[in-house]
């Protein structure tokens, strides 16, 4: 957030001050807004959030706050997280609108949906 | 007491109850078995049969580190302590999954180095913790399957008695428990086709190969497929791990039964939030002191398997 506020300002400044081209002033403005973030916690052998809906773009990041390791394994194939021993984290970027079942493939009893719309 | 003596005392309480392992004899087809520390007490009784024995070691998760086992490597060199100081030394000893906690190569080559002490030949198979190196399982079977088929299951046979290591930790389903898959039950139907049915039968497999605990994914969705082709024989022994505590169970003339980690124990089923490890507080140590023995005993055709504690 600190980062997206200094850009935004610094855009301000950039803006009032007339220096730099307006190509230049969109391709800033583009990178401006905090790319939307969501979390998922691991605990007690299950995802903290079983079916989550998020905008297009969402960055998700899955924390394992189990002692005991897990994985988030997409069902289609779309992401794999390698294996998260306590305390580590994965993050995947959902760019497009669908819904993303996953599960742990170390305790596949233990499974999760992201539902991401446009 | 000194404080020293005191901690000494509560490590090796730990010890006996988390170093634990399980010695089977097999005496004319009858599999029996006791625990170690009840081996080391009463020696096996020799008949006129010529027994052998061999032992069943689990889920040593070496590399695990935290409540209530601060070192699993520590618990499972005493399990191998325990191995090596039995009067009837076993044929050979079984390693029913999770070897190690992260699929390390320094969980796996440590497990190897403590298991060579012995100097008996380990049979292993696969846990799901021994499926996570980045090619999902090769590191083990680099190590510990060479010659196995699949995802590590193979057969062998030894005095008369067929040994089969089954893989019910790969390529788990969403949703589902542990999974044995139609490439390994064909390859099953042809190992046990052929074998009169008066063979005594040991099949072995990390996860149980009956549901003991579905909410918690204690069971092989395929299993019943396997058992189906093990009915027609007279003699039975299924032998797990991954739930570490001991559970038996007997179905026809199939025994079912699984062993006790060396690492930690885990929660009877439905009794806590989770299947993660149990936390035992030190004053409760005592009270799970020693092993769980289980014998097996055959009557007319049928194998029922009796479980007590050392501790009763």
């Amino acid at each position: 957030m600190t980062r997206a506020f200094k850009i935004l300002t610094f855009q301000g400044s950039v803006l009032l001050a007339g220096i730099l081209t307006m190509s230049v002033v969109a391709d800033m403005a583009k990178a401006a807004p905090a790319p939307p973030a969501a979390a998922v916690t691991i605990g007690n052998f299950t995802f903290k959030a079983p079916v989550l809906t998020v905008k297009a773009g969402t960055t998700v990041t899955w924390t394992n706050g189990d002692d005991i390791p897990h994985t988030v394994v997409s069902k289609d194939g779309v992401f794999r997280s390698k294996v998260l021993d306590t305390g580590d984290h994965f993050s995947f970027t959902f760019a497009k609108a669908g819904q993303f079942g996953y599960f742990c493939s170390l305790h596949p009893h233990m499974t999760g949906t992201i539902i991401v719309k446009a | 007491m000194s404080e020293i003596e005191e901690r000494r005392r509560d490590f090796l309480k730990c010890m006996a109850w988390a170093g634990t392992g399980a010695l089977f004899a097999f005496n004319g087809g009858i599999g029996s078995s006791i625990g170690l520390d009840q081996a080391l007490a009463a020696p096996l009784r020799r008949t006129t049969a010529t027994p052998f024995t061999f032992v069943q070691l689990s889920d040593s998760h070496i590399g695990f580190n935290k409540p209530p086992n601060a070192d699993a490597r520590a618990t499972f060199r005493e399990a191998i302590a325990k191995v090596k100081a039995l009067p009837i030394q076993p044929d050979f000893i079984i390693h029913t999954g999770d070897v190690s906690q992260l699929s390390r190569d320094e969980e796996f080559d440590d497990a190897e180095q403590m298991l060579k002490a012995t100097g008996l030949p380990v049979f292993f198979v696969p846990g799901e913790h021994d499926m996570l190196d980045p090619d999902g399982g090769k590191a083990f079977l680099n190590r510990f399957g060479k010659g196995s088929k699949g995802a590590g299951w193979y057969s062998f046979d030894h005095k008369g008695v067929h040994f089969v290591a089954l893989v019910n930790v790969a390529d788990l389903k969403p949703g589902g428990m542990g999974n044995l898959g139609a490439e390994q039950l064909k390859w099953l139907a042809a190992d046990l086709a052929g074998r009169p049915s008066s063979t005594p039968i040991v099949v072995f497999a990390h996860i149980p190969l009956w549901t003991v605990y579905a909410d918690w994914g204690w069971g092989t969705d395929d299993a019943a497929e396997a058992l189906k082709l093990l009915a027609r024989f007279g003699s039975v022994t299924v032998l797990n791990g991954h739930i570490h505590q001991i559970t038996q169970k007997v179905e026809g003339r199939i025994a079912f039964h699984t062993a006790r980690s060396t690492a930690f124990p885990q929660p009877a089923p439905g009794t806590a939030p989770s299947p993660g490890p149990l936390k035992v507080p030190a004053e409760q140590l005592h009270s799970m002191l020693g092993i769980t023995d289980a014998m097996f005993v055959r009557g007319h055709d049928r194998i029922a398997l009796i479980d007590s504690t050392l501790t009763t």
